[in-house]
């Protein structure tokens, strides 16, 4: 398939996937967490724009309805919560020592090489760039989970939680076009609460270890040491 | 079908009232109605179940069928001997200043979300509605676990919040793909619910719904607590108040195995090879040999308990995945008899907690001596969920054991020697628990023992005869899930 023979939305869909897996990217080899939370932020942004584009394209005046919750969301209520979180914690000054920085962006790249594995059979009922974007989407929800397990930072762990929801969304929004009205808003409401019990746990973690490092989280063992 | 709006429209109205209300005495009590009233709605939805077969809402957004009735009559029911349990126990901790009001007010308010996610994962017809709710399940517990505010129930919570909430991550990509599938071949209306599904399973693609399953196993099974993917559930049980641990033990486990096995039957009708059983099978296999060995470290009750739950959710998925008519009834059967003696034993450990004044191990001793109906209740109910005859968990087990050596007759010794283990790992630390003499200074607690009583009741009853309606109600659920009738 050559590209330029696509349509112009095909096209513009596949920028967006590659974009949207390069901040992933970004994040995972971030240690400052001010940044972090900023590309995160572009994550969001890069959604919001895919979200509207398929909105227009396709007709689909729901699909509207949907940008404007991740701006809302994703774009401005999140990251403001964690960068005041940051800014309160006298964290912003600080840049976390990543182990094994190329071992992580390593793993990272070959994530999206098996990403593109597992989704393979699905090329034969679609085109091969819906392959790449649903892969891009895999990737990203994979992405996210090595970011959680690669940062000690509570606040890196939720920017990780959120990134997979991104990944998500950009599934649902380039392969099936956006899911029913419903359920988006569920999610929505979901991702939303989840902020918020994040912003309290901030809270309850800071007063009981008074750090935000989660390595110190470890009371609890399988059997006593 | 009002009933089912009933059931939903009850618990919604109690987490608000007890959100926004003023303090008040009799707030546990006020809990123990509303579940009760919620218990009588289920009761009416089931007769007219029973009466008229599957019913789907208007709008075709629930759908009740022979399979989900009988879940959504034994979350309320439950939910309701728990409440009556929770109110005095409740009470004491208050009492003993571990709580304040307005988390008092906070537990009542998210007990009731609980329900109402419980109850939503249960009607709905809507894949994507199903996940919704399954993800609010866990934001509304997830501040219960961690209502003591120590730094070890924070902990809990944490992880508990991370690990679930990633692992439903992949239920939600899963339920995408299934979409994906769908929307290529039908309308797109109505293309994630799930009757619609059902009926053209055949016309969807293969591959895509197998990928999709994998994603749904491991994201649904972090709930169920399958074993590479358990480690949340020992801390959130032993750390959180133990109403929750009976209620999440009890319900939230069978709702995710639910959710499950809606999926498989799905996947089945799309790809007719086996494998989707086979990797419930492996799953709860290792879950269950895993989590008996794991019987034997524990030193704190509520843990043990807790792993022995993740046992037996490895039978139940383990039964599930062999698929045919019998597997399927004694899962069924487990599924109900599991956790009506889980959260028996649940209020019996917390009512124990209670007079030892901790949860370890080591430290309780003498129960029968100090208080014999804890005593006897918590030895009782170690007996019926270790399956000896004649409580109905052996009858659930046999079954699957009959099961198993029928299809696959080279698995019956692991399932043996896995029921062997868990039995000594639960009786070598019951034992010094209930009998021996009482620690000084150790005395009664007020406790309502009626839960426990009722609970190994119909456990014990299930074990000697399952009554005739029970019986074809299981039977017309085996037939939805496995295509054939068991009997």
């Amino acid at each position: 398939m050559n590209i330029e023979q696509t349509d112009f939305y095909t096209q513009a869909i596949l920028s967006m996937a590659a974009l949207v897996g390069l901040t992933s990217f970004l994040m995972l080899g971030q240690g400052r967490l001010l940044r972090l939370i900023f590309v995160f932020a572009l994550q969001g942004l890069l959604l919001t724009l895919t979200t509207a584009l398929a909105a227009y394209s396709l007709n689909n005046p729901h699909l509207y309805i949907s940008a404007v919750l991740t701006l809302v969301l994703k774009v401005i209520f999140i990251p403001w919560m964690l960068r005041r979180e940051v800014l309160h914690m006298n964290m912003h000054r600080d840049i976390e020592t990543l182990n094994n920085k190329t071992l992580v962006m390593l793993g990272g790249a070959s994530l999206m090489v098996f990403s593109y594995y597992v989704l393979h059979p699905i090329v034969q009922t679609t085109s091969p760039a819906m392959l790449n974007a649903l892969a891009v989407s895999l990737s990203v929800v994979l992405l996210g989970m090595l970011l959680m397990i690669s940062h000690r930072q509570a606040i890196a762990h939720v920017v990780g939680f959120m990134s997979i929801e991104n990944g998500l969304f950009f599934a649902a929004i380039v392969a099936t076009k956006g899911m029913p009205m419903v359920v988006e808003l569920g999610v929505a409401f979901d991702v939303l609460v989840a902020a918020v019990l994040f912003g309290i746990f901030f809270l309850h973690i800071r007063t009981s270890i008074d750090s935000l490092d989660v390595d110190l989280l470890n009371r609890l063992h399988e059997v006593d040491k | 079908m009002i009933a089912a709006y009933l059931v939903l429209l009850i618990p919604f109205f109690g987490i608000i009232y007890f959100a926004v209300s003023g303090h008040r005495e009799d707030i546990g009590k006020l809990n123990v109605l509303l579940n009760g009233i919620c218990l009588a709605a289920t009761v009416w939805l089931a007769i007219n179940v029973l009466n008229q077969g599957t019913i789907l809402s208007s709008g075709k957004a629930f759908l009740i069928d022979p399979f989900n009735v009988y879940l959504i009559v034994l979350t309320a029911f439950v939910g309701f001997t728990t409440s009556i349990f929770s109110s005095p126990y409740m009470a004491h901790e208050k009492e003993l200043g571990k709580l304040t009001d307005n988390r008092l007010k906070l537990y009542y308010s998210m007990y009731q979300g609980f329900m109402l996610a419980m109850y939503l994962v249960l009607t709905t017809n809507n894949m994507g509605m199903m996940w919704v709710a399954m993800e609010g399940a866990t934001l509304a517990t997830v501040l219960l676990v961690s209502l003591y505010r120590t730094p070890e129930s924070i902990e809990a919570a944490w992880k508990y919040f991370i690990l679930c909430g990633v692992g439903i991550a992949q239920a939600l990509f899963g339920t995408i793909l299934l979409y994906y599938a769908a929307v290529q071949v039908g309308n797109v209306e109505n293309s994630l619910l799930w009757s619609v599904l059902y009926v053209n399973a055949d016309k969807l693609n293969p591959e895509v719904l197998e990928i999709a399953f994998v994603f749904m196993l491991i994201g649904y099974g972090t709930k169920i607590g399958l074993v590479p993917l358990h480690n949340w559930l020992p801390d959130a049980h032993s750390e959180g108040p133990t109403p929750m641990s009976a209620v999440l033990s009890g319900l939230l486990l069978n709702d995710a195995l639910y959710a499950v096995v809606r999926n498989k039957m799905l996947v089945d009708g799309a790809s007719h090879s086996s494998m989707a059983g086979y990797l419930m099978m492996g799953f709860g296999l290792m879950s269950f040999l895993v989590a008996a060995f794991f019987l034997h470290r524990q030193k704190d009750i509520k843990r043990l308990f807790s792993y022995s739950s993740i046992e037996h959710m490895g039978i139940m998925t383990f039964s599930f995945g062999i698929g045919g008519p019998l597997a399927t009834f004694a899962a069924l059967l487990h599924m109900t008899v599991h956790s009506l003696t889980k959260s028996a034993i649940f209020v019996t450990v917390g009512h124990a907690a209670q007079v030892a004044g901790t949860q370890s191990i080591d430290k309780i001793r003498g129960l029968i001596k100090t208080q014999p109906r804890i005593g006897w209740g918590l030895l009782i109910g170690t007996i019926a969920i270790a399956g000896f005859p004649p409580f109905g968990v052996f009858t659930s087990e046999f079954l699957v054991l009959l099961a198993t050596m029928h299809s696959y007759p080279w698995l019956t010794p692991l399932l043996l020697l896995g029921i062997g283990i868990a039995f000594a790992g639960l009786f070598r630390h019951i034992q010094p628990m209930v009998y021996g003499e009482k620690p000084e200074g150790q005395s009664p607690v007020k406790a309502n023992l009626w839960p426990v009583i009722i609970h190994l009741g119909f456990v014990l009853w299930l074990g000697l005869a399952i009554p005739g309606f029970l019986a074809n109600w299981f039977s017309q659920a085996t037939l939805l899930i496995s295509g054939s009738a068991p009997l």
